[in-house]
């Protein structure tokens, strides 16, 4: 059952990932192409999802709204990986005042809502696909930073770090070579949370119009659009909001499988 | 905790001035009119001539008087702003944990204790979807469908246009249309979360073993669930509920903004759009304090409930 469940996740991911590559491709129309004289026809076989206000295809602009979705969701938490597994390796391994400086700078960033401290940081910046990336990459390591340091304090007292000590290794071999990939299993998982969390945040900025800016196709700035056309076009709305949905869904499946997986007590 | 008060000023204080250009700018760069020497008395009034080091103290000293300075938009007082805001955002909120509260603890538990029963299946896929669903597009569709098509719900603001001349009981029937849809969008995310940790909780508190002993010496089914089972699955919600509050607070700025309620939510929305630098690190600052509170009321909530660490002390 569990694995069915992750198996969907990933072969929901890998489709995803197909369109976003392939997306000129597949795409039988500019995203960006204005044709007011197709404004807001209903799917149909030319346009599958039908056209938006400004008579888009919406087919092609979801295409290409996936690689935005996808690209800001992996590297802005890559990125949010990379901070949090340096940092909290660094304070889990030294221990002492490094530790509850690190530590205590990560708790005062989890006191700020994230959508709060996320746009005031987009006031200051301004909205671009590049910005979203790395304000949601910095202001989201914490949780990881937390994962990785509680896995080092148990690890780091196994006889292995002790060998590799006496043998002379430096402590930055010890972390990259025995502590970080022992104890990389639940950054993995908050990983896969995390892009989860990261889509629909680019949506949710998106669709405030603080995120990717028009005329670039991102699911929530379609959204946005649709707003406008409630009543009249319901595709507009109904197609991105699914493909946030499915999408987020999928990473949470895969995220859940790989928790069970890494979890032996749960089996 | 005061190490943690300083620091949220700290980084609320380097985010704004981060910013290229000047908040003043707003005002004197797009205006050509603007001479340079009331260019530079602006930024003397505001206090932006100085160095920044004592911009921060300066700045400082007056959040102890909780004075966040003025709104660069209209002048008035950033704690009015969010003094006249704050209220509704936190009614929502409130409102939320509770709706929160009521469905999820129910469902978690019956959950649990049929595990792999319909029901139990069903509200998992739910709990899956109400994870992934955007609170926006959930949103939308209600209220295309509840505004628009049904028409029997209003999809903004929070009281209606003659709010003033209806009498109480109208004034709370006007009020309480106007927020089943914004409560129930920002409390879906919630629900889903919580009725998952509650069933994972019974589930964990199942076999251990002062349950079995409650059972071998007979007590009924009802008495072992209600009185030994959920009070100590109950622990460990408290302290998530408290973990929990920024999330309902980020998830106010989409609720506000969609359904056009005046909380503090859409003054952040509106604040970022103007780049009223003063604004957005009052609402920070007292977003940030706003989560200390509600981790500190779990703390104290959690004394209440687990004697142990009463005990302990």
């Amino acid at each position: 059952m569990k694995n069915k469940l992750m198996l969907t996740g990933v072969i929901i991911i890998i489709l995803l990932i197909l369109a976003a590559v392939f997306a000129p491709k597949i795409a039988k129309y500019d995203p960006t192409y204005i044709n007011i004289k197709e404004a807001l026809l209903p799917p149909s076989e030319e346009h599958l999802m039908g056209t938006d206000m400004l008579g888009r295809d919406l087919f092609s602009r979801m295409l290409f709204g996936s690689r935005i979705a996808l690209t800001i969701g992996i590297v802005a938490v890559g990125l949010a990986a990379v901070i949090g597994v340096a940092l909290g390796s660094i304070a889990g391994y030294f221990g002492g005042k490094i530790d509850s400086v690190i530590m205590r700078f990560a708790d005062i960033m989890l006191c700020f809502p994230a959508f709060f401290l996320i746009l005031a940081v987009i006031a200051v910046v301004g909205p671009s696909i590049f910005n979203i990336m790395i304000i949601i990459g910095l202001t989201s390591w914490m949780g990881m930073a937390r994962l990785i340091r509680a896995e080092i304090l148990t690890l780091k007292t196994r006889d292995y770090v002790l060998c590799s000590r006496v043998l002379g290794a430096s402590n930055f071999f010890i972390i990259t070579k025995h502590l970080i990939p022992n104890g990389i299993g639940p950054v993995l998982v908050s990983f896969v949370f995390g892009v989860a969390g990261a889509i629909l945040m680019e949506a949710g900025l998106s669709f405030l119009g603080l995120g990717v800016q028009p005329p670039d196709p991102s699911w929530g700035n379609i959204l946005m659009e649709g707003k406008a056309v409630l009543g009249v076009g319901w595709w507009v709305i109904l197609f991105p909001g699914l493909a946030i949905l499915i999408t987020v869904l999928a990473f949470n499946l895969l995220g859940e499988g790989l928790r069970d997986a890494l979890n032996p007590r749960i089996k | 905790m005061i190490p943690i008060l300083f620091g949220i000023t700290l980084i609320s204080f380097a985010v704004i001035h981060m910013a290229p250009g000047k908040p003043t700018d707003l005002v004197t760069q797009l205006n050509p009119k603007v001479s340079m020497e009331a260019r530079e008395k602006l930024n003397k009034i505001h206090g932006l001539d100085k160095p920044l080091y004592v911009q921060y103290l300066d700045w400082i000293k007056k959040i102890g008087r909780l004075d966040f300075g003025k709104s660069f938009a209209d002048s008035r007082p950033v704690i009015d702003k969010i003094a006249e805001r704050l209220p509704i955002t936190l009614l929502i909120n409130v409102l939320s944990i509770f709706i929160i509260f009521i469905v999820s603890i129910p469902v978690g538990i019956k959950s649990a204790l049929r595990k792999g029963a319909p029901f139990d299946k069903i509200s998992t896929v739910a709990v899956f979807i109400g994870f992934a669903i955007p609170s926006f597009w959930l949103a939308l569709l209600l209220i295309s469908f509840f505004g628009v098509h049904l028409g029997i719900l209003p999809v903004s603001g929070i009281v209606s246009l003659d709010f003033e001349k209806l009498n109480l009981l109208q004034k709370i029937f006007d009020l309480s249309r106007h927020l089943i849809l914004p409560v129930f969008v920002l409390s879906i995310g919630g629900i889903a979360g919580f009725s998952r940790y509650m069933r994972q909780s019974m589930l964990s508190v199942e076999h251990q073993d002062y349950i079995r002993t409650a059972r071998a010496k007979g007590l009924p089914e009802k008495e072992v669930i209600y009185r030994h089972a959920l009070k100590n699955a109950l622990l460990p919600i408290i302290t998530i509920l408290g973990l929990s509050i920024p999330a309902l607070l980020s998830g106010s700025v989409i609720v506000e903004k969609v359904f056009s309620i005046p909380g503090m939510g859409l003054l952040m929305f509106e604040s970022v759009f103007m780049r009223d630098y003063n604004v957005i690190m009052g609402i920070l600052i007292v977003s940030a304090f706003l989560t200390l509170l509600g981790n500190l009321l779990a703390d104290i909530a959690y004394v209440y409930a687990d004697p142990r660490i009463r005990y302990e002390k």
